[in-house]
Parts: C-alpha cells; structure tokens; sequence
C-alpha cells in the first residue's frame, strides 16, 4: 500500500478537489501480514473472548485485565506505540483492522479501545523520551492499564470549561491536582490516567496521573443502557501531588493535546461502528434466512431484502471512508520523529490536519451502526428485543457512539467551522472556488447523458461539490462572522459534507476495484455505489433548499433555487431493483459482501 | 531437534464449496492451514521451545500456498520450503514421492504431518512419506513426548486410547486433542517475512513428471444432494426397526 502514498492531500480539500481513485487506500488491497494480523485478532475474539462473554458483560475486572494481558502478549495492544518503546510502530490500516476485528468482542472492544487510543496515545504522541520509556513498555504489553480523563459533572461537551485545578508546590517539584472527573472507561481497574486540569485555575494542562499517588479515588460504577461489561466511574482527585516530570507536555498546552487525541478517538469509533455493523449484517442475515414465516424464510420477502440491502450499503460505504482516512492518517502520521523534541508540534499538526475527516467518520460511523443496528433488530421481530439474541445488544450498545468523544452534534459544528477556518487562514482555495462557481453558475448547464460505468456518479458528486460551495457560499456572505451561532445550517452545511465524502470514498474505492477486478466481478460494489449516490444527492439537494431558504429571500432566493433546481437535474435510477440484486447478495452469502 | 512439518493450505472450514466449470471454485475463497497440520505446526514449535532446534515446514502446492506457510513462520516455525510445480498432479502417490525427493538429504529427527487434509481427506501422503523413508510413523497422535531418541506416543484408534514407543527419527500424523494451536503474534508476523523461505521446483529435486505420474483419476465431481429434512418412524419398536432395515436398503442404500 505504500508506495500509493505519495503525495500528501490537505484535510477538507475534498470538498474543491477532484482526486485520482489511484490515489486512496481502500481495504482491497491489503498485505499479507496485513490480512495476518486481521485474522490474529478475529482469532482472539473468537478463541478467547467470546467465550466468555457472558461474564464480561457482567463486568468482571479482573477477567477483563486478564484478557488485554493476553491481548497485549499477542501484540495487539502494541501498534501505535513505536517499536523503540515495546510496540509494533504498525501503519495505521494495520491498527484500523485490529480495531474493527475487535468489535466483535462488544464492551471489551471498548476497553481496549480506551487504552490503547485515548489512554495510550496522548503519550505517544506529546510524551518526552522520559515519559514515554517509563511508560509506553507497561501499556503496549497490558501490564499496565490507561484511561482518558477530561469530562467533569459540569463540563462534557464544553470540555475547556473543566474545574480540575493544578498548583505547582513551592519546592516546585509537584503539582497539586483536584477536581472530579466523570464517565472515565476503564476506571475500574487502570493504573495510568491521563488527566486534564487547569494550572491555577487558568491555563488547560494535562497530566499523567497514577493509581498509586496518594489522593486518587474512584467513584461507584454507573449503571449504563449499553456497554455494561466495560467501567465507567468518576476520577475523584484530592490534593494529588504529580510529580513535574509527569506534566505531559507544556502547561497550556493541554486542548491541544485533548482535541488531537479526541481527533484519533473519533476515527477510531468510526472503525469499531464498522465491525459492529458487520456483525449486524452476519447476525441478520442469517436470521432472515432461518425464520419462516408464511411457510416461507423471511429474507424473501422484498422488505426484509430491502433492509439487509441497505444495511449492507451503509457498510460498504462506511468501509470505504474509514480505510480511505487511515491511510490519508497515515501520510501525515508516518513521518513523526518520535525522538525529536519537536514531536508533540509535528504530532499536533499531522492529527489536525484530518479533524474534519475524523469527526466525519464519527458522525457517518455512529449513525451508520445505529440504523444497522435498528434494522437488524427489526429484522428478528420479537426475538430482536429479547436478550439472548446478540443484535438486541449491539442496538443498546451502538447508542453511545453518538454521544462520547464528542457528541454528534459538536462534531457537525466542527465539520465546517474547520473548513471555514482553514480557508480563512488561506490553507484551502475555499473562497477562491466559490466565487469561480458563481460565474459558472450563470452559465447554462446542458442536458447530460451517461453512458460508461459511474459516469453518473461521478458527475452527481460534482455537482454535489458544486451544490455545497454554492450553499455554503451563501451562508458565510449572508452571516460572516456570525455564522457560529447559525447552528442550523452549520449543521446542514455538515451533513453535505458527510455525504459528498461519504460517496466520494465509495465511488473512489469501486473506481478502484473495478481497475482490480474487472466490471464483472465489482458489479456488487457498482450497485452499492449508485445506489448510495442517489441517496446522498436526494439528501444534499433537500439540505441544500433549506439552507437557501434559510439564508436568502425574495428574488435572492428565487434566483439560487434556480441554480440549484440546474445543478440537481437527473432521471432518478431504479434503487428498488438494485437494492434486489444486493439483497440477493447478502442473502446468499448470509454477511457482509462487497 | 530438527523437526519438519509437511503441510497443506485448505479451504478454511467455514467456506461453502462451490463448483464451477468442473472444478472446485477458488474465488473468494479464504485459505488457511488444514486444520490437522496446524496441530502439527503447533507441536513442532512446542518441541522446539522444550528441546532446542529448528522446525522447518514444507509444503507442495500452488504459489498461494506461501500464504500458510509464512503463518506457520509467524505462529514459530523458523524456515520455510515451498515445492511449487504446475507439473505435479493432485495424486498422494505423487506428492508423496516429490516429498521424499526432498527429504532424501535432509537431517531430520521428527517430521510431523495433519492426520488428513479438510479437503480431499484422503490422509496418506504423510504415512506414504514414512514409508519411502522408510522410517517408522504414528498417525493420529493426541500425545507425544519425546526423550532419548525415542518417542512416547498415544494415538486415537478409532475412539480407543493406543500407547506406542517409537524409535527416532519417526513420523507422526496430528489428531485434534494433541495441543491447542497459537494464534500467530503480531512481533511473529512482522518477523516472519525475515526468515527463510525457499521455493523448489521438480528440477531442484531432480524428479522428472514420469517418475510422479497419477496413479488416481478423477471421475467425476458432484456436490452433495441436498441435505433432506429428517424423518420420524412411528409404531411399535420392531415394526420401527424393520422399516428402517427396509430404508437404509432402498433408500439409501448403505445395506
Ligand atoms: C459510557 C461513557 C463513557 C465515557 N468515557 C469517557 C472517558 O473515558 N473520558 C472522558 O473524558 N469522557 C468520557 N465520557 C464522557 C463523554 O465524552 C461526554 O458524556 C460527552 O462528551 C457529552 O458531554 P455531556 O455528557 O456533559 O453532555 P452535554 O455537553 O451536557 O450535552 C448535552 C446535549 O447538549 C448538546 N450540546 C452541548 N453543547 C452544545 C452546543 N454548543 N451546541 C449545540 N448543542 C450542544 C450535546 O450535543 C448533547 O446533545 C463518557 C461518557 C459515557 C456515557
């Protein structure tokens, strides 16, 4: 895959660029270890994990500590943490399949998944040498356990609002931390937290904190709807003395380090939202294909096919944006010096360079599993809302990837508050292509007929590149500066960009495959695509008309209706019968299939 | 201890097999390491780890056999030979020979093999191999200790418990219960790619095809019908059995 990742791609250019499919990793084209070190790991979950998943889910520490040592020993823990430091130093489609195998392993997922992103990273990324030797050994192997502490009681989403304070002591050796951290996974049983305070009240930091340190307490567990085998308990720090060496960092430097991290975490949520629906699709599939009713299987029934169809799509789509991001991750993540003292800069800038592509896939991965898993549940009838059927689970289960690390609605602000602020500070062309387009759009559009394979599509998603300037151009005239509080059309400005990035990963990825696999053996992945394609312009131009309205009135407004009534002029494809021949497809093959 | 372990890359078990054009559908398909011969991999690794030496594993098969190969390099084995000819037939017979034109000059103590393979599940090309070497074999071992050049060996006869000693160098063909296979680590996987692997054809081993014709021939590749839901006899007991003497007779004809 290596040698494709040549030239680096700036983050939230996909909005103005038209790139090669060349050019984007997808997961066909994995290597040999690759496929290797996915199978180790389904492996694991499935010889080790699953079978005692019934405990797990009661929440057993010591069964759970147990298992990321095993995990560890097998090296799955180790593969962001650099090779100087006990780890694997793997790139990260590598870590992107450990993370989706794993999801399979419900709240365990999770916990590892808290350790080895949140938990383990801001140390890999922000730690000194010092830091990173004494700990990063202990965390690749599983010997030691970490956790990430920034939420309080009285600041979730405004997570700069926090109130844990840190003081320096006189001798200057220590700072003396309080406050309470709330929601904290893991917190049952890890040994490192990662905490986030103010220094004297003002200035965010953040902190390694041990178990051990005199002053560190944990809350009593909550009882949760979903992921009930992993912990979460509240972080109670009183008077905790942390020695100078464990400020990560620099003082005021600590957002950084918790948005560039959340920025890693949200990917990663997106990819176990991937392997969750996966397993939806398995679990579903072969339901549908069991349960008769009507002296018939339910899978052959049209709306039952429809539903697996579509959940399948979904997938397919997800699965493209997610491998696509790890490897644009990896472009800029591959060349960090970790050695150099400039590593935390160099870390800092390679991550926030792919936030907006980051809490895309969030958004996109948590309500991608959320419908699967709605429709899978729906799918078993009665027995879906019964316990003994795994879906019911991944339905209560998949509820919160919408609300941690960030919930869905700070990330859909973020997603172009990001773009605005990139082009403001001249890193993209934003405005550059929004005024071309206007002219553009004064001109005529001839009537379009297609002939080759994705034609189609490809001009849907430029038209829907076309359709989100023009709408987001709008905006920011009509409100400049005070577009933040139009949280409205931010919103909706987001939700175009979900889907323009959305299909473009799809469309890339089966361009690719097609080159791979000829136009015979990618047909399946056609249909998906132009399925999808019509969804996502439905979607676009319904955001865009609201948007407008929103924005503009009288003649204005009329007049952009126009342009966009131009832009969006198609004859709408038969879904209905390429949802059939997927559905088939899936039935067939009673999983996920591409 | 040099030990060598034959091995196969099979369909993995949970594929469906599916025919097209006369031949059995690769499209697809994942492959893994037959089953029984990772049993086989496992045990050479564990003898190793015990008594020192190297375990070697070899296998005849097309190029995408490499594949199962580097997996036992990652799982601990630590060389590699692959003998990839289009010109050797899918024949145990053959495949039997051409492994013991590569054993001829090899220094071996154990040489370890699958009970059978998933696929053809005919289980002789490992006990075939025992015998152009002309040493002695166990096959379908579920325990095996070895000390003093000689091997204490149990073996599953058909559900009974069979206790052997062998002499060493000897052949041992691997029964599920023997050990419980590793998942290869990931430090494994990344070493694995390092450690050597040679591909041979039938000209390193200087056999020519006469000397490895077929001695099988397939006639015929059919899947199996359909599985039909099971039926429940009624009536008294013998009445029962006597029409199930009857139907074993005509129906299925296994009488
Ligand atoms: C099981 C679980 C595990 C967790 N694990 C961790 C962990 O390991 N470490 C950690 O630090 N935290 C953790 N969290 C905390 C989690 O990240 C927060 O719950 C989340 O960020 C939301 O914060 P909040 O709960 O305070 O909600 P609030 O911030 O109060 O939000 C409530 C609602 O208001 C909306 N809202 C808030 N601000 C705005 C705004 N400006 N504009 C529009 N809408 C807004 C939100 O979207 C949401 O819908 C965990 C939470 C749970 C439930």
């Amino acid at each position: 895959m290596a040698e494709q990742m040549t030239e680096k791609v700036l983050g939230g250019s996909f909005v103005i660029a038209d790139p090669d499919y060349r050019t984007i990793v997808t997961p066909d084209e994995l290597t040999e270890e690759q496929r290797m070190i996915a199978e180790t790991t389904a492996d694991f979950v499935e010889g080790d994990v699953l079978p005692v998943d019934e405990e797990l889910e009661k929440l057993d520490y010591e069964l759970t500590v147990k298992l990321m040592k095993q995990a560890g020993e097998l090296g799955l823990l180790g593969a962001d943490v650099p090779e100087a430091y006990d780890g694997l130093g793997l790139d990260k489609v590598s870590s992107t399949l450990i993370s989706e195998r794993l999801a399979k392993a419900s709240s365990f997922a999770l916990s590892i998944g808290a350790h080895v992103g949140i938990g383990t990273l801001p140390i890999v990324y922000f730690g000194s040498a010092e830091q990173k030797k004494k700990y990063l050994p202990s965390l690749a192997t599983g010997a030691k356990i970490a956790a990430y502490c920034l939420t309080e009681p009285s600041s979730g989403s405004d997570a700069l609002g926090a109130k844990a304070t840190a003081r320096l002591s006189e001798d200057g050796k220590h700072y003396v931390l309080n406050g309470t951290k709330q929601f904290i996974t893991n917190a049952g049983f890890a040994d490192v937290f990662i905490v986030y305070a103010k220094v004297d009240g003002k200035e965010f930091s953040t902190f390694i904190v041990e178990r051990t340190m005199e002053g560190v307490s944990v809350g009593p567990e909550e009882k949760k709807m979903g992921i009930k085998g992993s912990s979460t308990r509240p972080l109670i720090l009183e008077d905790v003395k942390v020695p100078v060496e464990n400020l990560l960092w620099e003082v005021g430097k600590g957002h950084l380090i918790a948005f560039n991290i959340l920025n890693i975490g949200r990917f990663k949520l997106a990819v176990g939202c991937l392997g969750g629906a996966k397993e939806a699709i398995q679990l579903s599939s072969r339901y549908a294909n069991e349960r008769t009713q009507f002296g018939k299987p339910i899978a052959s029934f049209p709306l039952i096919g429809a539903k697996l169809a579509e959940m399948n799509v979904r997938t397919y789509v997800l699965e493209s944006m997610v491998y696509r991001t790890a490897g644009l991750m990896d472009t800029g993540l591959g060349g960090i010096d970790h050695d150099s003292p400039e590593a935390g800069k160099q870390s800092a800038k390679a991550i926030a360079e792919y936030a907006l592509e980051c809490s895309i896939n969030k958004v996109f991965g948590s309500e991608t599993l959320d419908f699967v898993a709605d429709e899978g549940v729906q799918i078993h009838g009665g027995y879906g809302f019964i316990q003994e059927y795994k879906i019911e689970r991944i339905y209560r289960d998949s509820r919160i990837n919408r609300i941690f690390e960030g919930t869905n609605e700070i990330n859909r602000l973020l997603i172009p508050g990001t773009l605005i602020k990139r082009a403001m500070k001249g890193e993209l062309p934003l405005m550059q292509k929004a005024q071309a387009l206007q002219a553009e759009l004064l001109q005529l559009v001839p009537g379009q007929t297609f002939e080759g394979t994705l034609e189609e599509e490809t001009h849907l998603l430029a038209m829907a590149k076309k359709i989100f300037l023009m709408a987001g151009g709008a905006a920011v005239q009509k409100f400049q500066l005070k577009l933040e509080q139009e949280q409205e059309v931010l919103s909706h400005l987001a939700d175009m960009m979900i889907q323009i990035y959305a299909l473009e990963s799809a469309l890339l990825r089966t361009k690719k495959r097609i080159d791979k696999l000829g136009e015979e053996k990618a047909g399946l992945a056609v249909a998906m695509t132009r399925v999808f394609a019509q969804e996502a312009f439905e979607k676009i131009e319904s955001l865009a008309r609201e948007t407008l309205a929103a924005v503009d009135t009288g003649d204005m407004l009329r007049t952009q209706l126009s342009v966009l009534k131009k832009l969006t002029r198609r004859t709408p494809v038969n879904t209905v019968e390429l949802r059939r021949q997927i559905a088939a497809r899936v039935i067939q093959s009673e999983t996920y299939v591409c | 201890m040099n030990v060598y372990v034959v091995l196969k890359q099979t369909f993995d078990t949970e594929e469906k097999v599916v025919l097209q054009d006369g031949r059995v559908s690769e499209e697809g398909v994942k492959f893994v390491i037959n089953p029984y011969d990772e049993y086989a991999v496992e045990e050479a690794i564990r003898i190793k780890e015990a008594a020192g030496g190297t375990v070697t594993v070899v296998s005849v098969g097309p190029e995408r056999t490499a594949e199962a190969l580097r997996t036992a390099l990652a799982m601990g084995a630590d060389e590699a030979v692959l003998i990839a000819d289009d010109r050797i037939p899918a024949d145990e017979y053959a495949l039997s020979r051409v492994l013991a034109a590569f054993f001829a000059d090899q220094a071996y103590d154990v040489v370890l093999g699958g009970n059978f393979s998933v696929d053809n599940g005919a289980g002789q090309v490992a006990v075939r191999l025992a015998e152009l070497l002309g040493i002695p074999h166990v096959s379908s071992v579920t325990k095996l200790e070895l000390s003093g050049g000689e091997a204490a060996v149990q073996r599953d006869a058909e559900g009974d418990l069979e206790t052997l000693a062998v002499r060493l160098p000897a052949l041992f063909t691997a029964q599920q219960g023997l050990n419980e296979p590793r998942y290869p680590s990931l430090p494994g996987i990344m070493k694995a790619k390092k450690k050597p692997f040679r591909q041979l054809t039938l000209d390193d081993l200087s056999v020519t095809p006469e000397q490895i014709a077929a001695r099988t021939a397939r006639a015929e590749l059919f899947l199996p019908a359909p599985r039909q839901a099971g039926r429940v006899l009624e009536g008294e007991l013998p009445a029962q059995a006597a029409q199930l003497v009857q139907l074993l007779r005509t129906q299925s004809n296994v009488l």
